[in-house]
Parts: C-alpha cells; sequence; structure tokens
C-alpha cells in the first residue's frame, strides 16, 4: 500500500496491486451476473432472435411475450396454464410451512434452552446429527406413513414435512439465540410466578424479533427452492413452482422455447431474489446463524 | 544496538472529516523512556502507529534516527512494536513466533537462533520456546510480544498499552521487568498508557496528552510537582490533587483567599507576575499537615470523614466556604467526623491555576 | 430451581413435536430404510430377509458405480474449488474494497437461488448450438468447442460449474466473517514484522480460520451427498447415465423402477458415508464447545 522504498515520497493513490485486486473483483462478479444477465436478456428475445443472434446481445425489441407465456400458458406436463399454477401452488406450501415451522423450532428451542430438563442435551445433539442425513433415507417410509394415516399426498402433508426437515434448524437457531440473553430475565419472570407458555410468549418470542426475521428469511428461501420434498409429498395438485418448472423446460416435445423457459425461470427465482435484495444484511446474518450447526 | 532519536514536526492526522493530531511536534533523544500518558480517546494510539508507520499521515514530518521515514513500510523503519493484545500468531510456537519475521527476512539461521536464545533468555522464554500462545499465561504472552520486538534489534521500542490487559500484581511485576530491561538494552523506548502510575515509575520524560494536544512534556518529577495546565494536574497523581478556587489578594503580603481562609503565598515561584484574578489553588493531599491552632497560617476545616489506606489515612475535609479537599495523615491519626483541625498549607507546594485557562501562573 | 409438576408437564409438550419427530421419523424411518435393505422388496415392501444380498447387487450395478464415480469427482472439484474461490473472494472483499455490500451481494446471490434454477440457467449457457460455444464461435474463435454437456465424459463437470457458481457466496459469507475476527494488531504486528500480505494469509490467517474452512467443507459435503435438483434439472442425469448421482439412483428406483430393496441398501450406503464424515466433525465441536 505505501511505498517500499524508504523516503521515497507520498505513495501514488492507488497502487498496482489495487488496479489487480479490483479487476479480479470486477472478472469474477461478472462470472456470477453473467447468468443472471443471459436469462434476462434472453427472456425478451423472440425466439427467432435467440437462434440467429447471440446469447449475450441485448434483444433488438425487448418483448414480454415470453413472460406473458410462461406465466399463462406454458405447458407442464399435461396441462397448459403456465407457471402461475406452481407459483400459487408454493404460495399455499410456504405460508402455513414457514408459521407452523417457526412456532414449533422456537417453542422447541425455547425449552431446550431455559428449562433446564433432563435429556435436552442429547435430544438437542442428536437433532444435530439428523440435520445432515440425506432425503434418501427417509423418504419412502415417510411416505408409507403419511399413506397409511390418510393424508397420502396433499397440502397438510407437504407442511408437515416441511416442518419436520426445518425443525433441527430453527431450533438450533432459537436455542442459541435464548442461550444468549440473559438468564436474569428469565429468572425474574419466573420469579413473579410467570409460567411455561407465558413466558415464552409475553418475554421470549418479543425479544427473539430479530431471529423471527432471520427464519422467516431462511424457511422462506428454503421452502420455496425446495424440489424433492415437493415432489414426493405435495400430489399433484399441489406442486410447487420448482417442480412445475422443471416440467415446462424439460418435458417440452419439440422444439424449445428458451425465452419462455427463461422468463418461467426467472418467475421461480424471482422471490427468493426479492426475499434476498430486500432483506440486506439479515440473509448474511441467517446464512451465519442457520448454516453453522451448533 | 543501534538507539536511534525520533523527531516528529507539524504531524498531522485525520480520520475523514475527523482530526485527530494536529501539529504535534515531538522529540525523542536516543536512549530516552519516553512515556506517552492521556485519557483514552486523546490520540496516543494514533501516534504512536504513525511513528511506526502503520497509518498514513496527512502532514508533517517523521524521522528516526535522523532519516526521513515519513513515507517507509513500518520494516524499513528500525523499530519494533508490543500490542495491547499481544498479537501473538496464534498457530505457532513460542519460537516460531519470535523467528519468524527474521526468516521471511532472510536472516542467516545462525543469526536468527543467537537473537531468539538472547532475547528468550532475557525474557525468561527459554522453557517455553515450544509452547503455543493459547498454553500460556497473560504475563508470559506479553513477554513473547517483548521478545518478538526484541529479536528485531530496532533503534527504537514502541508500546501500545501493554500491561492493560493484565491483572494489577502482573503488571506490577512486568512494569519491573521493562524497567529492567531499558536499563540493560539503552533502548530507545516510546511507551503508551492511560496509567499514570505506569507513566511516573517506567518514564525519562512523560507526555501528557489531551485532544490530540500535547499538554506538558516533562520529567516525571516536573509532571508530578509542577503540573503546566489544570489537566495535567488533575490527570497524573492518586489520591488526586485537591483544587481550591479563589483570588489572589496583595493586601497584607501575597495571598490566596478563597472565603474566610487564607493562603499565604510567601515561597510560591510564580511564572507569570501575579493579578488578582480568580484563580484555582491545587495542592496534593500530602502536602498538607496538622499544626497547633494558634499557628499564624494555619487555616481551620472540618473533618468529614476518613479513609483507611493501610500505611496512611485520607482524611476528607471541608473549609468554611464549603469547598471539600482530603490530605493524608499517618495510619494511627486521632481525627473523627465532626472534628475541627488546623491545617497547614505549605506554599512551595502549590500549584496555581489561572480560572480561565487554567494554565499554571 | 427445581421445576413444580406443571412445569415439567408443559416443557414435555413443548418438547413432543421433537420428540415425536425424533422417534418416528428420523430413528423409526432410518432403522426402517436399513431393514428394508437387507430384503428382497420390489414394488411393495416385504420382509424377506436376503442379507447383504442388495449391497452385493449395487457393487455390481453399472448404474450405481456410475453414480459413485460422479460423486467422488463431483464432491472434490466441487468441494475443493468453491473453498478455493470462495476464500479468495472473501480475501479480496476483506481489503476494504469501495462499494463491498454491493460485491457481496453479486456473489452471494447464486446462492439464494433454487438447484433447479441454476440448473436449467447452466443447461442454457452450455447449450451447444446456442450458448457460450456459439457465442465463442460468433467471436470469431471459429474452432472453440465448449460442448462439455453434451458428452457422457465430460457432463459431470458441467454440474460441477453450476454447483460452484451457486456455492461459492455461501463459502465467501464464512469466510469473510473469519476473516474479520482476525484481531487487527496482528495484522499490524505483521506489517512491523515486514511479512507481505500473501505470507500472512498462508502462515498466519490460513492457519486460525481452521473452523470456519471446517464448517464450510461440511456444509459443501452435505450439499454434495444431496445432490439431486441439479442432476435432475441440468442432465437428467444424462447423457445416458453419464452424470447420474446416488440421490437420484435412490430416489429413480424408489418410484419408477419399483425396486425399494436396492434403493434402501443404496440409501443406507449414503447415511453411512453421511456419518462417517459429520460425526467427527460434530465431535470436534462439541470438544470445543466444552473446553469453551
Ligand atoms: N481507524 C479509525 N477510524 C476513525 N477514527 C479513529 C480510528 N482510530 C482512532 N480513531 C479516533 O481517533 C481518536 C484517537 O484514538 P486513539 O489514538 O486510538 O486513542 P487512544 O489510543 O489515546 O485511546 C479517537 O477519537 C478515535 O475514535
Ligand atoms: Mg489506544
Amino acid at each position: 500500500m505505501s511505498a517500499t522504498a524508504l523516503s521515497s515520497g507520498r505513495p501514488r493513490r492507488i497502487s498496482p496491486a489495487r488496479w489487480g485486486l479490483y479487476a479480479f473483483i470486477l472478472i469474477t462478479a461478472l462470472y456470477f451476473l453473467l447468468p443472471l444477465y443471459v436469462m434476462i436478456v434472453t427472456s425478451l428475445k423472440p425466439m427467432a432472435e435467440i437462434r440467429q443472434g447471440n446469447l449475450l446481445a441485448l434483444p433488438a425489441s425487448p418483448s414480454l411475450a415470453a413472460w406473458v407465456k410462461a406465466w399463462t400458458s406454458a405447458c407442464t406436463g399435461l396441462t397448459c396454464e403456465g407457471i402461475r399454477i406452481g407459483f400459487f401452488n408454493s404460495l399455499r406450501i410456504l405460508v402455513p410451512s414457514v408459521v407452523i415451522s417457526i412456532l414449533v423450532g422456537s417453542l422447541t428451542g425455547y425449552a431446550l434452552s431455559l428449562w433446564r430438563v433432563r435429556g435436552a442435551n442429547i435430544l438437542f445433539g442428536a437433532m444435530m446429527v439428523v440435520a445432515f442425513i440425506p432425503y434418501q433415507v427417509f423418504i419412502y417410509p415417510l411416505v408409507r406413513v403419511f399413506s397409511f394415516t390418510g393424508l397420502g399426498q396433499s397440502l397438510a402433508t407437504i407442511v408437515t414435512i416441511h416442518t419436520i426437515f426445518g425443525l433441527p434448524t430453527m431450533t438450533l437457531l432459537f436455542r442459541n439465540y435464548f442461550t444468549s440473553l440473559p438468564v436474569e430475565l428469565f429468572k425474574a419472570a419466573r420469579i413473579d410466578g410467570a409460567g411455561f407458555y407465558q413466558i415464552y410468549a409475553r418475554i421470549m418470542m418479543p425479544m427473539a424479533t430479530p431471529m423471527i426475521v432471520v427464519a422467516v428469511i431462511l424457511q422462506t428461501t428454503g421452502i420455496w427452492n425446495d424440489f424433492i420434498l415437493g415432489l414426493v409429498f405435495a400430489g399433484r395438485d399441489n406442486l410447487p413452482m420448482t417442480v412445475q418448472l422443471n416440467n415446462i423446460v424439460n418435458s417440452t416435445q419439440g422444439e424449445r422455447a428458451y425465452n419462455v423457459d427463461m422468463a418461467a425461470t426467472l418467475l421461480t427465482a424471482l422471490l427468493p431474489l426479492v426475499v434476498y435484495f430486500g432483506s440486506g444484511r439479515w440473509f448474511v446474518r441467517g446464512i451465519a446463524a442457520g448454516a453453522v450447526k451448533g | 544496538m543501534q538507539r536511534s532519536n525520533v523527531d516528529i514536526t507539524n504531524l498531522q492526522i485525520g480520520f475523514g472529516g475527523l482530526k485527530v493530531l494536529e501539529n504535534l511536534n515531538l522529540h525523542v533523544d536516543a536512549s530516552e523512556f519516553l512515556v506517552l500518558l492521556g485519557p483514552s480517546g486523546c490520540g496516543k494510539s494514533t501516534l504512536l502507529n504513525a511513528i511506526a508507520g502503520l497509518i498514513d499521515v496527512k502532514g508533517g514530518e517523521i524521522r528516526i534516527g535522523d532519516r526521513d521515514v515519513t513515507w517507509a513500510e513500518p520494516k524499513d523503519r528500525g523499530i519494533a512494536m508490543v500490542f495491547q493484545s499481544y498479537a501473538l500468531y496464534p498457530r505457532m510456537s513460542v519460537r516460531k513466533n519470535l523467528s519468524f519475521g527474521l526468516k521471511v527476512a532472510r536472516t542467516p539461521q545462525d543469526e536468527i537462533d543467537s537473537r531468539v536464545g538472547e532475547a528468550a533468555k532475557m525474557l525468561r522464554l527459554t522453557e517455553l520456546l515450544d509452547r503455543r500462545p493459547s498454553e500460556l499465561s497473560g504475563g508470559q504472552r506479553q513477554r513473547v510480544a517483548i521478545g518478538r520486538a526484541l529479536v528485531r534489534h530496532a533503534g527504537v521500542y514502541l508500546f501500545d498499552e501493554p500491561l492493560s490487559n493484565l491483572d494489577a500484581q502482573l503488571r506490577a511485576e512486568l512494569r519491573v521487568e521493562i524497567k529492567r530491561l531499558h536499563a540493560r538494552l539503552g533502548a530507545t523506548m516510546i511507551y503508551v498508557t492511560h496509567d499514570q502510575i505506569e507513566a511516573l515509575t517506567l518514564a525519562d520524560r512523560i507526555a501528557v496528552m489531551q485532544g490530540g494536544v500535547i499538554q506538558q512534556l516533562d520529567t516525571p518529577k516536573k509532571i508530578y510537582r509542577e503540573p503546566a495546565n489544570r489537566f495535567v494536574a488533575s490527570f497524573v497523581g492518586s489520591p488526586a490533587m485537591n483544587f481550591i478556587r479563589g483570588r489572589i489578594a496583595r493586601d497584607g503580603g501575597l495571598a490566596f483567599i478563597a472565603g474566610d481562609a487564607r493562603f499565604d503565598l510567601n515561597g510560591y515561584a510564580f511564572r507569570t507576575p501575579p493579578s488578582d484574578a480568580p484563580a484555582v489553588l491545587g495542592i496534593r493531599p500530602e502536602h498538607i499537615e496538622v499544626i497547633g491552632s494558634d499557628h499564624p497560617s494555619a487555616v481551620p476545616a472540618r473533618v468529614e470523614m476518613v479513609e483507611p489506606m493501610g500505611a496512611d489515612a485520607l482524611i476528607w475535609c471541608r473549609l468554611a466556604d464549603g469547598t471539600a479537599f482530603s490530605f493524608r495523615s499517618d495510619a494511627d491519626a486521632q481525627a473523627r467526623a465532626g472534628d475541627t483541625l488546623a491545617l497547614r498549607f505549605p506554599a512551595e507546594a502549590f500549584s496555581l491555576f489561572d480560572d480561565q485557562s487554567g494554565q499554571r501562573l | 430451581m427445581r421445576l413444580s409438576l406443571t412445569s415439567r408437564l408443559s416443557v414435555i409438550s413443548a418438547l413432543l413435536p421433537a420428540l415425536m419427530v425424533m422417534l418416528v421419523v428420523y430413528i423409526g424411518a432410518t432403522s426402517w430404510t436399513a431393514w428394508m435393505s437387507l430384503t428382497n422388496s420390489r414394488m411393495l415392501p416385504n420382509n424377506n430377509f436376503v442379507g447383504f444380498r442388495q449391497y452385493e447387487l449395487l457393487l455390481t450395478n453399472d448404474r450405481w458405480l456410475t453414480s459413485v464415480h460422479n460423486v467422488i469427482i463431483y464432491g472434490v472439484l466441487f468441494v475443493s474449488l468453491a473453498l478455493l474461490i470462495g476464500f479468495l473472494l472473501a480475501v479480496a472483499i476483506d481489503q476494504r474494497v469501495r462499494a463491498e455490500d454491493t460485491i457481496r451481494s453479486i456473489y452471494l446471490y447464486p446462492y439464494a437461488m433454487s438447484f433447479v434454477v441454476t440448473g436449467l440457467v447452466w443447461q442454457w449457457l452450455l447449450n451447444p448450438t446456442l450458448g457460450i460455444q456459439h457465442v465463442l464461435r460468433s467471436w470469431g474463435f471459429a474452432g472453440a468447442t465448449f460442448d462439455w454437456i453434451v458428452r457422457p465424459e465430460t457432463a459431470i463437470y458441467c454440474l460441477v460449474i453450476a454447483g460452484v457458481w451457486q456455492a461459492s457466496g455461501l463459502v465467501m459469507a464464512i469466510m469473510l466473517a473469519g476473516l474479520r475476527g482476525v484481531d487487527d494488531e496482528i495484522w499490524k504486528a505483521a506489517r512491523v514484522d515486514g511479512l507481505p500480505k500473501w505470507r500472512v494469509y498462508i502462515s498466519i490467517v490460513i492457519p486460525m480460520m481452521g473452523a470456519s474452512f471446517a464448517t464450510a467443507a461440511v456444509l459443501l459435503s452435505t450439499a454434495v451427498v444431496r445432490l439431486y435438483d441439479l442432476s435432475v434439472s441440468m442432465t437428467n442425469g444424462g447423457p445416458g447415465i453419464a452424470s447420474e448421482v446416488p440421490a437420484k439412483f435412490v430416489m429413480d428406483h424408489l418410484f419408477e423402477r419399483a425396486n425399494i430393496g436396492l434403493a434402501t441398501a443404496a440409501a443406507t450406503t449414503m447415511l453411512i458415508t453421511v456419518i462417517a464424515v459429520v460425526a467427527p466433525y460434530l465431535y470436534w465441536r462439541a470438544r470445543k464447545g466444552e473446553v469453551r
């Protein structure tokens, strides 16, 4: 940064190393942005232009036709009603799943952090271990269990499944947060005679607002982006957007409509991207809190 | 070993819009132990980091050993530095911590070995050479950090609050060790602290800083006895200096008047010709004595509280006008709350300050 | 404080869902899967014990062997490249660059997108007729070939490209947190010692970041074992079976090929592999937690 030679006077404002650094950042940033850019420009071009032109070229006359088609009339296997079906299915799965998984996870984390019950550490440790196990190990038995209980493949099933598989991370998030709070708060409430659920609802959850934000971000992106669980448990009428998207793109007969494909892809990525860019540092916090298991 | 002097002229440093140091001048002699003393946030570390070359300056000049090093890299300045948090390389053994810098600078291996051995012996680290920093106590860690500075055979050693993270006893021990080291090496040392005891015990000269400005630069004795202004007077010394507001009067000999109390100023060495503007009289607790009440210069005071301090006791009193002050008396003093005492305030021990500017009169 | 009976009942009621999930889903389902792998179940589960027969079949099954081969290639490349790129990105951002937040957002946004979206975008980019290869040729590199996605021996590398693109940002975020944890005074000490920056990273900073590397490596490794969506959406395992992966092998044999015994044997093999990776890590973390 400063000059290496002795007394060589005030150094230049930007050194060659600095230029190298910015060049590296620029090139890597372009690599990361390239797919997003290509998605956007492709979705705005007519097929003729795509076939003749250049992947990277800006659209000659941008049009939203592909977006309209993707939303209203693209074929997802047998029906041709566009990806909006999947969008609304995903929404119907998302909202109850996020709410219930956070409720159950925070309650579990609360019980495991502040209430010293026997076996709490064992239960928590076990939950951390199973969080790493691949879904393929559980999927078939769970399919059997749900068909046995009569729920089969349904909205209720997929919501339950998301709650189950979100439990370890949510528990971890809230347990660590509650453990970090001053324990006097909890003791004072107990001396005042507040009960287990009262302390949870009146004191702990209002204090946990930042963690709730993190949990909502984490669960929203996680559940929206899920493919395999929705495919197996949601049932044909509730298939989430990711599954519908894959059907649109990968099971087309005849010539592929790349512009429609990319419009549908962007539509599917839209909600997580909005959450991501809208939440700023919270997303990073969510990763730091949720990804670092243990 | 070389011993460099340090010359700083018109130094200016700022962070963004915040000016931390402005037109600061400081000269440190070769072999001198200079302490930068001041409350936290006053710019001591900033000044030290500038000498080390760890932050860029906005203006001015820094010379070390008569070379202009204002824009030189830290490693080329002939300095070594010890940090408050020790800043040891955590995954390296003590030996590696001491030798790594030399190795990167391609010092011959036998030279490295001899320097490391010498520093380790001096700091009693020989037994610890193969341990990791995490296996050492705080005091040992700081000795390693000092060792890492010593092996550089630098012309100037810089210390940034090296003892602040240690408990009181270790601090006292290590303080002695640093002083011994200075006596033995005769190296130039610049030492930052906010602890006035450390400053008084270690320094050849102390620079007392506040708000980025050196308030007084002098020997510990002078700083303690003749503080240049009220800030220095109140920052240095524990228990703190007493301050009594009043004015200087000439009626019947020079005297300081505070309410009904009259303090004889005969024997006070004025720096400026005395005027009768409002002033503040400062006197340290150990300079006030109890005398007979018939003594002509006796000042009466009411005892409020006695604070035993082991070897002696601190007696808290009030003058007739309500000004509170304290003085030291031996531990067996009979004074009790409510008593009235006759006290002598010797003029030779006074520090008089202008009430407005706070400067010494 | 000792808990009263009502408190204790409340705690138990709150932990009931977690207990149920642990017992029924994790322990129950895992044991059932393990048991099924020892039977000759085909379309429907049965209890005809056949010992390790399914595992023997697995070892001679071409598709399984290809899947394992692929996941090893993918795993090694994906984990090491994502770690390397993520670390370099974090180091770059750590140099007090301008617009740090924007740059970080750009590196991390792919992680917000699903594997399906990732797979489809890269499928389009790597498409030899109209994708990057086409662009290169239109720029005058007439002989440029970049048709990995349609060649059986290279298809798996396309998954690596897409996976690294998606996950490097996550590694960057973890590493950046680690780098920011390095005491500023250590950097100052190193500068006084005259160490060049790259040397400080290699000899001092990286050894201090063991925990960050371990965390990132474990997260990436579990993503490797779970690799499914990307293979389905990008290549659907093809061309032929060239980019099949174990998770897809299990799913296909469960739901399309009606071979529960073989599928559960494959799933159990995956389970054991994951435990072998994760158990030492969790043990290490738990021990570290105790020491602290
Ligand atoms: N990197 C920095 N950026 C902005 N302000 C700083 C920085 N370092 C120090 N300062 C400010 O400069 C002043 C002096 O700081 P410092 O030299 O660390 O004080 P000291 O060491 O005497 O406690 C403080 O007001 C501090 O807030
Ligand atoms: Mg400081």
